[in-house]
Protein backbone atom coordinates (compact mmCIF):
# COMPACT_ATOMS: atom_id res chain seq x y z
CA UNK A 1 0.00 0.00 0.00
CA UNK A 2 1.64 3.41 -1.05
CA UNK A 3 0.45 6.19 0.97
CA UNK A 4 1.11 10.07 0.91
CA UNK A 5 1.56 11.83 4.26
CA UNK A 6 0.94 15.36 3.46
CA UNK A 7 3.27 17.65 5.80
CA UNK A 8 3.75 21.28 6.66
CA UNK A 9 6.23 23.22 8.39
CA UNK A 10 4.90 26.09 10.54
CA UNK A 11 5.98 28.43 12.90
CA UNK A 12 5.63 26.61 16.35
CA UNK A 13 2.77 27.47 17.86
CA UNK A 14 4.49 27.18 21.74
CA UNK A 15 6.11 30.62 21.21
CA UNK A 16 4.72 34.03 19.83
CA UNK A 17 3.97 34.03 16.38
CA UNK A 18 2.74 36.88 13.66
CA UNK A 19 2.07 38.31 10.31
CA UNK A 20 4.45 40.35 8.75
CA UNK A 21 4.70 43.23 6.76
CA UNK A 22 2.41 41.73 3.71
CA UNK A 23 0.15 40.33 6.30
CA UNK A 24 1.31 36.62 5.56
CA UNK A 25 2.46 34.10 8.25
CA UNK A 26 6.07 35.09 9.09
CA UNK A 27 7.86 31.94 8.69
CA UNK A 28 11.36 33.72 8.51
CA UNK A 29 11.69 33.39 12.37
CA UNK A 30 14.16 30.13 13.39
CA UNK A 31 11.15 28.70 15.55
CA UNK A 32 9.68 26.86 12.77
CA UNK A 33 8.69 23.17 13.20
CA UNK A 34 6.62 20.54 11.48
CA UNK A 35 2.88 21.05 12.14
CA UNK A 36 1.77 19.07 15.44
CA UNK A 37 -0.94 17.47 13.98
CA UNK A 38 1.36 16.46 10.92
CA UNK A 39 3.19 14.71 13.31
CA UNK A 40 0.52 11.96 13.87
CA UNK A 41 -0.39 11.40 10.04
CA UNK A 42 3.08 10.24 10.22
CA UNK A 43 2.65 7.92 12.77
CA UNK A 44 -0.19 6.68 10.76
CA UNK A 45 1.33 6.17 7.52
CA UNK A 46 3.94 4.20 9.07
CA UNK A 47 2.04 2.17 11.31
CA UNK A 48 -0.15 1.18 7.91
CA UNK A 49 3.18 0.75 6.06
CA UNK A 50 4.56 -1.56 8.57
CA UNK A 51 1.12 -3.58 8.42
CA UNK A 52 0.77 -3.75 4.62
CA UNK A 53 3.91 -3.01 3.08
CA UNK A 54 4.32 -0.21 0.41
CA UNK A 55 6.20 3.24 0.40
CA UNK A 56 5.56 6.27 2.59
CA UNK A 57 6.17 9.29 0.67
CA UNK A 58 6.14 12.83 2.12
CA UNK A 59 4.66 15.69 0.16
CA UNK A 60 4.84 19.12 1.28
CA UNK A 61 4.69 23.07 -0.15
CA UNK A 62 7.08 25.35 1.63
CA UNK A 63 10.30 27.95 1.30
CA UNK A 64 13.50 25.85 1.31
CA UNK A 65 13.75 25.43 5.24
CA UNK A 66 11.55 23.21 5.04
CA UNK A 67 13.57 20.80 3.89
CA UNK A 68 13.93 20.40 7.56
CA UNK A 69 10.59 18.67 8.07
CA UNK A 70 10.77 16.63 5.70
CA UNK A 71 14.14 15.16 6.83
CA UNK A 72 12.65 14.56 9.83
CA UNK A 73 9.92 12.40 8.56
CA UNK A 74 12.56 10.85 6.40
CA UNK A 75 13.87 10.13 9.81
CA UNK A 76 10.55 8.56 11.60
CA UNK A 77 10.89 6.30 8.56
CA UNK A 78 9.30 6.94 5.64
CA UNK A 79 11.27 6.43 1.99
CA UNK A 80 11.14 9.50 -0.27
CA UNK A 81 9.89 12.92 -0.37
CA UNK A 82 8.30 16.02 -2.96
CA UNK A 83 9.23 18.68 -1.91
CA UNK A 84 7.64 21.86 -4.13
CA UNK A 85 9.40 24.77 -3.71
CA UNK A 86 8.69 28.13 -5.53
CA UNK A 87 8.67 31.47 -4.79
CA UNK A 88 5.50 32.34 -6.41
CA UNK A 89 4.04 30.06 -3.45
CA UNK A 90 4.40 32.48 -0.93
CA UNK A 91 0.87 34.08 0.13
CA UNK A 92 -0.93 31.46 -1.38
CA UNK A 93 -4.62 30.68 -0.03
CA UNK A 94 -5.95 27.82 0.54
CA UNK A 95 -7.37 27.33 -2.49
CA UNK A 96 -4.24 27.91 -4.81
CA UNK A 97 -2.27 25.78 -2.44
CA UNK A 98 -5.02 22.62 -3.12
CA UNK A 99 -4.82 22.94 -6.69
CA UNK A 100 -0.68 22.84 -6.36
CA UNK A 101 -0.77 19.67 -4.03
CA UNK A 102 -3.29 17.91 -5.86
CA UNK A 103 -1.21 18.34 -9.25
CA UNK A 104 1.72 17.19 -7.31
CA UNK A 105 -0.51 13.75 -6.01
CA UNK A 106 -1.81 13.41 -9.44
CA UNK A 107 1.92 12.69 -10.56
CA UNK A 108 2.42 10.05 -7.62
CA UNK A 109 1.52 6.56 -7.04
CA UNK A 110 -1.25 6.14 -3.71
CA UNK A 111 -3.86 4.17 -2.38
CA UNK A 112 -4.13 6.76 0.75
CA UNK A 113 -3.16 10.37 1.74
CA UNK A 114 -3.10 10.98 5.15
CA UNK A 115 -3.22 14.64 6.42
CA UNK A 116 -3.60 16.01 9.95
CA UNK A 117 -7.24 17.16 10.70
CA UNK A 118 -5.56 20.63 10.50
CA UNK A 119 -2.69 22.88 10.24
CA UNK A 120 -1.56 24.78 13.20
CA UNK A 121 -1.02 27.97 11.73
CA UNK A 122 -3.98 28.56 9.14
CA UNK A 123 -6.07 25.70 11.41
CA UNK A 124 -8.37 25.90 8.32
CA UNK A 125 -8.72 22.33 8.63
CA UNK A 126 -10.17 22.26 5.04
CA UNK A 127 -7.25 20.85 2.81
CA UNK A 128 -8.10 17.03 3.10
CA UNK A 129 -12.07 18.12 1.00
CA UNK A 130 -10.04 20.65 -0.62
CA UNK A 131 -8.24 17.83 -2.17
CA UNK A 132 -11.20 15.39 -2.36
CA UNK A 133 -12.74 18.10 -4.66
CA UNK A 134 -9.66 18.65 -6.60
CA UNK A 135 -8.54 14.54 -7.27
CA UNK A 136 -12.37 12.94 -7.51
CA UNK A 137 -11.14 10.68 -5.04
CA UNK A 138 -13.48 10.46 -1.28
CA UNK A 139 -11.64 12.40 2.25
CA UNK A 140 -12.64 10.48 5.57
CA UNK A 141 -11.84 13.36 7.75
CA UNK A 142 -10.82 14.00 11.77
CA UNK A 143 -10.26 10.23 12.49
CA UNK A 144 -9.38 9.23 15.26
CA UNK A 145 -8.65 5.07 14.26
CA UNK A 146 -7.84 3.83 10.97
CA UNK A 147 -8.16 0.63 9.92
CA UNK A 148 -7.80 -1.06 6.06
CA UNK A 149 -7.40 -4.18 4.53
CA UNK A 150 -5.32 -2.41 1.67
CA UNK A 151 -8.16 -2.28 -0.42
CA UNK A 152 -11.10 -0.28 1.37
CA UNK A 153 -10.42 1.78 4.95
CA UNK A 154 -12.40 2.29 7.45
CA UNK A 155 -12.56 5.46 10.08
CA UNK A 156 -13.78 6.57 13.30
CA UNK A 157 -14.59 9.75 12.74
CA UNK A 158 -14.25 12.22 15.85
CA UNK A 159 -17.10 14.50 16.55
CA UNK A 160 -17.67 16.84 19.32
CA UNK A 161 -20.04 14.11 21.23
CA UNK A 162 -19.32 11.06 20.09
CA UNK A 163 -17.86 9.64 16.98
CA UNK A 164 -18.80 7.87 13.21
CA UNK A 165 -17.51 5.24 11.37
CA UNK A 166 -16.87 5.44 7.88
CA UNK A 167 -16.29 3.46 5.24
CA UNK A 168 -14.45 3.40 1.89
CA UNK A 169 -12.63 2.06 -1.13
CA UNK A 170 -9.26 3.03 -1.63
CA UNK A 171 -7.74 5.16 -3.12
CA UNK A 172 -8.82 7.84 -0.12
CA UNK A 173 -7.96 10.13 1.56
CA UNK A 174 -7.83 10.76 5.44
CA UNK A 175 -7.30 12.91 8.10
CA UNK A 176 -6.13 12.49 11.93
CA UNK A 177 -6.40 14.14 15.06
CA UNK A 178 -3.90 13.77 17.95
CA UNK A 179 -6.25 11.34 19.49
CA UNK A 180 -5.16 8.67 17.04
CA UNK A 181 -1.34 7.25 18.11
CA UNK A 182 2.11 8.50 19.68
CA UNK A 183 4.16 9.73 17.51
CA UNK A 184 7.67 7.99 17.27
CA UNK A 185 11.15 9.97 17.93
CA UNK A 186 13.33 9.72 15.05
CA UNK A 187 16.24 7.13 15.95
CA UNK A 188 19.62 8.08 15.40
CA UNK A 189 20.43 5.32 12.73
CA UNK A 190 16.64 6.70 11.24
CA UNK A 191 18.63 10.49 11.03
CA UNK A 192 21.62 8.62 9.32
CA UNK A 193 19.31 6.97 6.66
CA UNK A 194 17.30 10.01 6.32
CA UNK A 195 20.52 11.72 4.35
CA UNK A 196 20.14 9.14 1.62
CA UNK A 197 16.46 9.13 1.37
CA UNK A 198 15.78 10.84 -2.45
CA UNK A 199 14.29 14.02 -2.07
CA UNK A 200 12.55 15.49 -5.15
CA UNK A 201 11.82 19.42 -5.57
CA UNK A 202 9.37 20.28 -7.64
CA UNK A 203 8.23 24.11 -9.09
CA UNK A 204 4.72 25.16 -10.36
CA UNK A 205 6.42 25.09 -14.01
CA UNK A 206 7.14 21.13 -13.38
CA UNK A 207 3.57 20.94 -11.97
CA UNK A 208 2.04 22.48 -14.45
CA UNK A 209 0.24 25.03 -12.46
CA UNK A 210 0.05 28.64 -13.60
CA UNK A 211 -0.86 31.43 -11.51
CA UNK A 212 0.16 31.40 -7.66
CA UNK A 213 0.35 33.57 -4.57
CA UNK A 214 -1.43 36.60 -3.76
CA UNK A 215 -2.60 37.05 -7.30
CA UNK A 216 -4.50 34.01 -7.72
CA UNK A 217 -5.63 33.83 -3.95
CA UNK A 218 -9.67 34.43 -3.98
CA UNK A 219 -9.71 36.17 -0.50
CA UNK A 220 -7.49 39.56 0.69
CA UNK A 221 -6.41 40.35 4.18
CA UNK A 222 -7.08 43.55 4.84
CA UNK A 223 -5.81 44.36 8.22
CA UNK A 224 -4.54 42.74 11.23
CA UNK A 225 -3.91 44.17 14.84
CA UNK A 226 -2.29 42.32 18.22
CA UNK A 227 -5.27 41.27 20.04
CA UNK A 228 -4.99 43.31 23.46
CA UNK A 229 -3.02 41.85 25.89
CA UNK A 230 -5.35 40.80 28.47
CA UNK A 231 -4.25 42.27 31.94
CA UNK A 232 -4.12 40.18 34.96
CA UNK A 233 -7.19 41.51 37.47
CA UNK A 234 -7.33 40.78 41.21
CA UNK A 235 -4.93 38.26 42.28
CA UNK A 236 -5.34 36.99 45.69
CA UNK A 237 -3.77 34.72 47.98
CA UNK A 238 -5.65 32.21 49.98
CA UNK A 239 -5.01 31.79 53.51
CA UNK A 240 -8.17 30.30 54.27
CA UNK A 241 -11.29 32.47 52.58
CA UNK A 242 -9.93 31.84 49.07
CA UNK A 243 -13.13 29.97 47.81
CA UNK A 244 -15.73 32.55 49.07
CA UNK A 245 -13.52 35.43 47.83
CA UNK A 246 -13.80 33.28 44.64
CA UNK A 247 -17.37 33.29 44.47
CA UNK A 248 -17.92 36.65 45.52
CA UNK A 249 -16.23 37.50 42.45
CA UNK A 250 -18.85 35.17 40.27
CA UNK A 251 -21.54 36.61 42.24
CA UNK A 252 -20.23 40.34 41.62
CA UNK A 253 -20.03 39.25 37.83
CA UNK A 254 -23.46 37.31 38.30
CA UNK A 255 -22.66 33.71 37.39
CA UNK A 256 -24.23 32.77 40.31
CA UNK B 1 -31.83 43.03 -0.01
CA UNK B 2 -28.87 40.48 -0.26
CA UNK B 3 -29.56 36.98 -0.52
CA UNK B 4 -28.15 35.21 2.63
CA UNK B 5 -27.53 31.50 2.16
CA UNK B 6 -27.53 29.81 5.56
CA UNK B 7 -27.14 26.08 6.48
CA UNK B 8 -28.86 24.96 9.18
CA UNK B 9 -27.95 21.91 10.79
CA UNK B 10 -29.70 20.14 13.86
CA UNK B 11 -27.40 21.45 16.12
CA UNK B 12 -29.11 24.19 18.33
CA UNK B 13 -27.28 26.94 19.78
CA UNK B 14 -24.56 27.52 17.12
CA UNK B 15 -27.09 26.92 14.24
CA UNK B 16 -29.32 29.74 16.09
CA UNK B 17 -26.34 32.18 16.04
CA UNK B 18 -25.57 31.98 12.61
CA UNK B 19 -28.94 32.35 11.74
CA UNK B 20 -29.28 35.85 13.96
CA UNK B 21 -26.21 36.66 12.06
CA UNK B 22 -27.23 35.80 8.89
CA UNK B 23 -29.99 38.34 9.66
CA UNK B 24 -27.90 41.46 10.28
CA UNK B 25 -26.90 41.13 6.31
CA UNK B 26 -30.15 40.54 4.79
CA UNK B 27 -32.94 37.83 4.12
CA UNK B 28 -31.95 34.72 5.19
CA UNK B 29 -32.51 32.27 3.14
CA UNK B 30 -32.09 29.03 5.28
CA UNK B 31 -30.97 24.99 4.14
CA UNK B 32 -32.58 22.74 6.39
CA UNK B 33 -32.17 18.91 6.27
CA UNK B 34 -35.16 17.90 8.38
CA UNK B 35 -37.74 19.19 9.75
CA UNK B 36 -35.87 20.41 13.44
CA UNK B 37 -33.60 22.61 11.46
CA UNK B 38 -36.25 23.81 9.39
CA UNK B 39 -38.49 24.74 12.46
CA UNK B 40 -35.08 26.60 14.15
CA UNK B 41 -35.03 28.17 10.70
CA UNK B 42 -38.27 29.65 11.56
CA UNK B 43 -37.58 30.53 15.15
CA UNK B 44 -34.63 32.54 14.06
CA UNK B 45 -36.50 34.79 11.57
CA UNK B 46 -35.38 32.85 8.16
CA UNK B 47 -37.23 34.35 5.26
CA UNK B 48 -37.44 31.55 3.40
CA UNK B 49 -36.48 27.55 4.25
CA UNK B 50 -35.09 25.80 1.60
CA UNK B 51 -36.34 22.52 2.98
CA UNK B 52 -34.20 19.50 1.04
CA UNK B 53 -35.67 16.07 0.83
CA UNK B 54 -32.28 14.13 0.00
CA UNK B 55 -33.60 10.57 1.18
CA UNK B 56 -30.67 8.54 2.02
CA UNK B 57 -28.31 11.13 2.70
CA UNK B 58 -27.99 10.06 6.06
CA UNK B 59 -25.99 7.13 4.96
CA UNK B 60 -23.15 8.66 4.03
CA UNK B 61 -20.57 11.60 4.87
CA UNK B 62 -20.79 15.08 3.33
CA UNK B 63 -20.93 14.56 0.14
CA UNK B 64 -24.53 14.02 -0.75
CA UNK B 65 -25.12 17.61 1.53
CA UNK B 66 -22.28 19.09 -0.50
CA UNK B 67 -23.73 18.23 -3.80
CA UNK B 68 -27.14 19.87 -2.74
CA UNK B 69 -25.57 22.90 -1.20
CA UNK B 70 -23.05 23.25 -4.22
CA UNK B 71 -26.81 23.17 -6.91
CA UNK B 72 -28.63 25.78 -4.05
CA UNK B 73 -25.10 28.00 -3.93
CA UNK B 74 -25.16 28.12 -7.21
CA UNK B 75 -28.58 28.97 -8.40
CA UNK B 76 -29.32 30.96 -5.54
CA UNK B 77 -25.86 33.43 -6.05
CA UNK B 78 -26.00 34.59 -2.85
CA UNK B 79 -24.24 37.59 -1.46
CA UNK B 80 -23.27 35.87 1.72
CA UNK B 81 -23.12 31.94 2.03
CA UNK B 82 -22.64 31.06 6.08
CA UNK B 83 -22.66 27.43 7.65
CA UNK B 84 -21.10 27.22 11.57
CA UNK B 85 -17.81 26.30 11.85
CA UNK B 86 -17.94 22.75 13.11
CA UNK B 87 -16.28 20.06 10.75
CA UNK B 88 -18.97 19.31 9.07
CA UNK B 89 -19.51 22.62 8.04
CA UNK B 90 -15.96 23.58 6.81
CA UNK B 91 -16.22 19.94 5.08
CA UNK B 92 -19.36 21.31 3.44
CA UNK B 93 -17.53 24.90 2.94
CA UNK B 94 -14.51 23.51 1.46
CA UNK B 95 -16.40 21.60 -1.23
CA UNK B 96 -18.47 24.21 -2.14
CA UNK B 97 -15.69 26.79 -2.95
CA UNK B 98 -13.88 24.13 -4.75
CA UNK B 99 -16.61 23.35 -7.26
CA UNK B 100 -17.46 27.17 -7.63
CA UNK B 101 -13.88 28.87 -7.37
CA UNK B 102 -15.08 30.50 -4.73
CA UNK B 103 -12.98 32.16 -1.89
CA UNK B 104 -13.70 30.72 1.30
CA UNK B 105 -13.20 32.07 5.24
CA UNK B 106 -13.25 29.74 7.75
CA UNK B 107 -13.92 30.50 11.57
CA UNK B 108 -14.83 34.05 11.12
CA UNK B 109 -15.91 35.80 14.26
CA UNK B 110 -17.67 38.95 12.73
CA UNK B 111 -19.16 40.15 9.41
CA UNK B 112 -19.91 43.10 7.63
CA UNK B 113 -22.67 44.01 5.11
CA UNK B 114 -19.91 44.84 2.55
CA UNK B 115 -18.01 41.64 3.08
CA UNK B 116 -15.41 42.34 5.28
CA UNK B 117 -14.83 39.96 7.96
CA UNK B 118 -13.14 39.38 11.18
CA UNK B 119 -11.07 35.77 11.77
CA UNK B 120 -8.58 35.39 15.06
CA UNK B 121 -5.60 34.13 13.90
CA UNK B 122 -2.59 32.44 15.74
CA UNK B 123 -5.97 31.09 18.03
CA UNK B 124 -7.01 34.33 18.83
CA UNK B 125 -3.22 36.27 19.49
CA UNK B 126 -3.85 38.24 16.43
CA UNK B 127 -7.10 39.46 14.83
CA UNK B 128 -7.27 39.69 11.11
CA UNK B 129 -9.99 41.61 8.81
CA UNK B 130 -10.03 39.86 5.41
CA UNK B 131 -12.60 40.50 2.22
CA UNK B 132 -13.29 37.94 -0.49
CA UNK B 133 -12.02 38.53 -3.54
CA UNK B 134 -13.54 36.02 -6.21
CA UNK B 135 -17.09 34.89 -5.71
CA UNK B 136 -19.60 35.40 -2.54
CA UNK B 137 -18.84 35.77 0.97
CA UNK B 138 -18.64 31.91 1.76
CA UNK B 139 -17.86 31.39 5.69
CA UNK B 140 -17.95 29.54 8.13
CA UNK B 141 -18.87 30.73 11.65
CA UNK B 142 -17.56 30.03 14.84
CA UNK B 143 -19.63 28.90 18.04
CA UNK B 144 -20.15 31.38 20.66
CA UNK B 145 -19.83 34.93 17.83
CA UNK B 146 -22.87 36.41 18.64
CA UNK B 147 -26.24 35.86 21.52
CA UNK B 148 -29.02 34.04 19.01
CA UNK B 149 -31.48 36.27 18.79
CA UNK B 150 -34.87 34.93 18.13
CA UNK B 151 -37.71 36.21 15.96
CA UNK B 152 -40.16 33.89 15.07
CA UNK B 153 -42.04 34.09 11.30
CA UNK B 154 -43.35 31.93 9.00
CA UNK B 155 -40.72 31.67 6.18
CA UNK B 156 -41.81 30.44 3.15
CA UNK B 157 -40.94 27.43 2.52
CA UNK B 158 -39.46 25.22 -0.69
CA UNK B 159 -38.96 21.93 -1.15
CA UNK B 160 -36.07 20.92 -2.27
CA UNK B 161 -35.81 16.74 -3.86
CA UNK B 162 -32.39 15.62 -4.00
CA UNK B 163 -31.19 12.32 -4.66
CA UNK B 164 -28.09 10.54 -3.87
CA UNK B 165 -25.87 10.23 -6.88
CA UNK B 166 -23.90 7.43 -7.09
CA UNK B 167 -20.18 9.55 -7.11
CA UNK B 168 -21.92 10.69 -3.76
CA UNK B 169 -22.02 6.91 -2.19
CA UNK B 170 -18.24 6.35 -1.97
CA UNK B 171 -18.07 7.19 2.18
CA UNK B 172 -20.57 4.98 3.96
CA UNK B 173 -21.41 6.07 7.47
CA UNK B 174 -21.50 2.44 9.28
CA UNK B 175 -23.07 3.58 12.59
CA UNK B 176 -23.29 6.67 14.62
CA UNK B 177 -21.71 6.16 17.96
CA UNK B 178 -22.60 8.95 20.83
CA UNK B 179 -21.30 9.61 23.95
CA UNK B 180 -22.85 12.08 25.78
CA UNK B 181 -21.73 14.18 28.69
CA UNK B 182 -24.70 13.67 30.50
CA UNK B 183 -26.88 16.76 31.22
CA UNK B 184 -23.82 19.32 30.65
CA UNK B 185 -23.86 21.48 27.49
CA UNK B 186 -21.27 20.98 24.62
CA UNK B 187 -17.78 22.26 25.18
CA UNK B 188 -17.38 24.52 22.10
CA UNK B 189 -21.32 26.37 22.70
CA UNK B 190 -21.25 26.58 26.49
CA UNK B 191 -21.65 30.06 28.13
CA UNK B 192 -19.05 28.74 30.99
CA UNK B 193 -16.63 26.14 30.55
CA UNK B 194 -14.61 24.78 34.16
CA UNK B 195 -11.25 23.12 33.25
CA UNK B 196 -8.92 21.16 35.20
CA UNK B 197 -5.13 21.03 34.50
CA UNK B 198 -2.20 18.72 35.83
CA UNK B 199 -2.56 20.17 39.54
CA UNK B 200 -6.01 18.27 39.66
CA UNK B 201 -4.06 15.33 39.92
CA UNK B 202 -6.10 12.24 39.04
CA UNK B 203 -9.09 11.21 36.90
CA UNK B 204 -10.74 10.60 40.48
CA UNK B 205 -10.41 14.09 41.18
CA UNK B 206 -11.59 15.65 38.54
CA UNK B 207 -15.20 14.95 40.19
CA UNK B 208 -14.33 18.18 42.05
CA UNK B 209 -14.38 20.16 38.87
CA UNK B 210 -17.16 18.48 37.47
CA UNK B 211 -19.01 19.63 40.75
CA UNK B 212 -18.08 23.61 40.33
CA UNK B 213 -19.34 23.16 36.17
CA UNK B 214 -22.25 21.25 37.61
CA UNK B 215 -23.13 23.95 40.02
CA UNK B 216 -22.25 27.16 38.01
CA UNK B 217 -24.81 25.19 34.32
CA UNK B 218 -20.97 25.06 32.60
CA UNK B 219 -18.93 21.97 30.53
CA UNK B 220 -16.20 20.25 31.95
CA UNK B 221 -12.56 21.34 29.91
CA UNK B 222 -9.51 20.06 30.57
CA UNK B 223 -5.45 20.86 30.04
CA UNK B 224 -3.67 19.24 27.38
CA UNK B 225 -1.30 18.00 30.52
CA UNK B 226 -4.47 16.34 32.10
CA UNK B 227 -5.64 14.52 28.98
CA UNK B 228 -1.89 13.15 28.03
CA UNK B 229 -1.94 11.89 31.62
CA UNK B 230 -5.15 10.77 31.21
CA UNK B 231 -7.01 12.18 34.18
CA UNK B 232 -9.99 13.09 31.57
CA UNK B 233 -11.39 12.02 28.15
CA UNK B 234 -9.28 14.13 25.15
CA UNK B 235 -12.55 15.22 23.58
CA UNK B 236 -12.60 17.35 26.69
CA UNK B 237 -9.38 19.54 25.95
CA UNK B 238 -9.05 23.03 25.30
CA UNK B 239 -5.98 24.29 23.53
CA UNK B 240 -4.33 24.51 20.63
CA UNK B 241 -5.07 20.52 19.23
CA UNK B 242 -8.41 20.51 21.34
CA UNK B 243 -11.04 22.68 21.28
CA UNK B 244 -11.08 26.34 21.28
CA UNK B 245 -13.91 28.10 23.40
CA UNK B 246 -14.84 31.67 23.70
CA UNK B 247 -17.56 31.57 26.78
CA UNK B 248 -18.45 34.16 29.09
CA UNK B 249 -16.61 32.49 31.89
CA UNK B 250 -13.50 30.57 31.79
CA UNK B 251 -12.45 29.10 35.10
CA UNK B 252 -8.90 27.29 35.39
CA UNK B 253 -7.80 25.34 37.63
CA UNK B 254 -4.90 23.89 38.57
CA UNK B 255 -3.76 25.21 35.14
CA UNK B 256 -0.72 26.88 34.19
CA UNK B 257 -1.56 28.21 30.93
CA UNK B 258 1.04 27.29 28.86
CA UNK B 259 -0.02 28.52 25.29
CA UNK B 260 -0.53 25.34 23.97
CA UNK B 261 -4.02 26.12 26.13
CA UNK B 262 -4.07 29.87 25.92
CA UNK B 263 -4.66 29.37 22.58
CA UNK B 264 -7.09 27.76 23.06
CA UNK B 265 -9.28 30.02 25.76
CA UNK B 266 -7.97 33.71 25.38
CA UNK B 267 -11.08 34.80 23.71
CA UNK B 268 -13.30 34.08 26.76
CA UNK B 269 -15.11 36.88 28.46
CA UNK B 270 -13.75 36.30 31.98
CA UNK B 271 -10.67 34.21 32.95
CA UNK B 272 -10.95 32.85 37.06
CA UNK B 273 -7.95 31.07 38.08
CA UNK B 274 -7.00 28.57 40.54
CA UNK B 275 -3.73 27.73 40.92
CA UNK B 276 -0.93 26.91 43.55
CA UNK B 277 2.28 28.86 42.27
CA UNK B 278 1.80 32.31 41.64
CA UNK B 279 3.81 32.32 39.13
CA UNK B 280 1.76 30.50 36.62
CA UNK B 281 1.10 32.65 33.63
CA UNK B 282 -2.38 31.72 33.78
CA UNK B 283 -2.96 34.60 36.50
CA UNK B 284 -1.18 37.54 33.78
CA UNK B 285 -3.98 37.06 32.24
CA UNK B 286 -6.96 36.23 34.67
CA UNK B 287 -9.58 38.81 35.68
CA UNK B 288 -9.66 36.81 39.41
CA UNK B 289 -7.14 34.67 40.71
CA UNK B 290 -6.46 32.61 43.71
CA UNK B 291 -3.15 31.48 44.83
CA UNK B 292 -3.65 28.32 46.57
CA UNK B 293 -4.88 24.63 46.93
CA UNK B 294 -7.91 24.15 44.65
CA UNK B 295 -8.73 21.42 46.74
CA UNK B 296 -9.68 24.15 49.61
CA UNK B 297 -10.69 26.50 47.51
CA UNK B 298 -13.17 24.92 45.26
CA UNK B 299 -15.05 23.02 47.75
CA UNK B 300 -15.26 26.16 50.04
CA UNK B 301 -16.46 28.35 46.66
CA UNK B 302 -18.83 25.35 46.12
CA UNK B 303 -20.69 25.89 49.24
CA UNK B 304 -20.83 29.36 48.85
CA UNK B 305 -22.15 29.20 45.49
CA UNK B 306 -24.90 26.66 47.08
CA UNK B 307 -25.80 29.48 49.64
CA UNK B 308 -26.11 32.47 47.33
CA UNK B 309 -28.43 30.83 45.16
Amino acid sequence: MNIVVLVKQVPDSGLARRLDAQLRVDRNGANNVMGELDEYAVEAALQLKEAHGGEVTVLTLGPSQATETVRKVLAMGADKAVHIEDDAVGGSDALTTSAILAAALGRLEWDLVIAGAESTDSGMGVMPQLLAARTGKPALTGARKIDTDGSAITVEHQRANGYDVLSADLPAIVSVWDTINTPRYPSLKGIMAAKRKPVETLTLADLGVGEAGPAAASNEVLSAADRPARTAGEIVTDEGQGGVALAGFLAAEKFI
Amino acid sequence: MTDILVYVPNSGKHAAEVLTLGRTLGDVSAIAFDDASAALAGEYGAAKVYRVDAAGADDYFVDPKATVLIDLARSVAPGFFLLPSTDEGKALAARVAVALENGLLTDVSGLEADGTVTQDAFAGATIVKSKTTKGFTLATVKAGSTEPAPAPGAPTVEAVAATVAENDQRVKVVERVDEPAGDRPGLAEAGIVVSGGRGVGSAEDFALIERVADALGGAVGASRAATDAGYYPHKFQVGQTGTTVSPQLYVAAGISGAIQHRAGMQTSRVIVAVNKDADAPIFGMADFGVVGDLFQVLPQALEEIEKRK
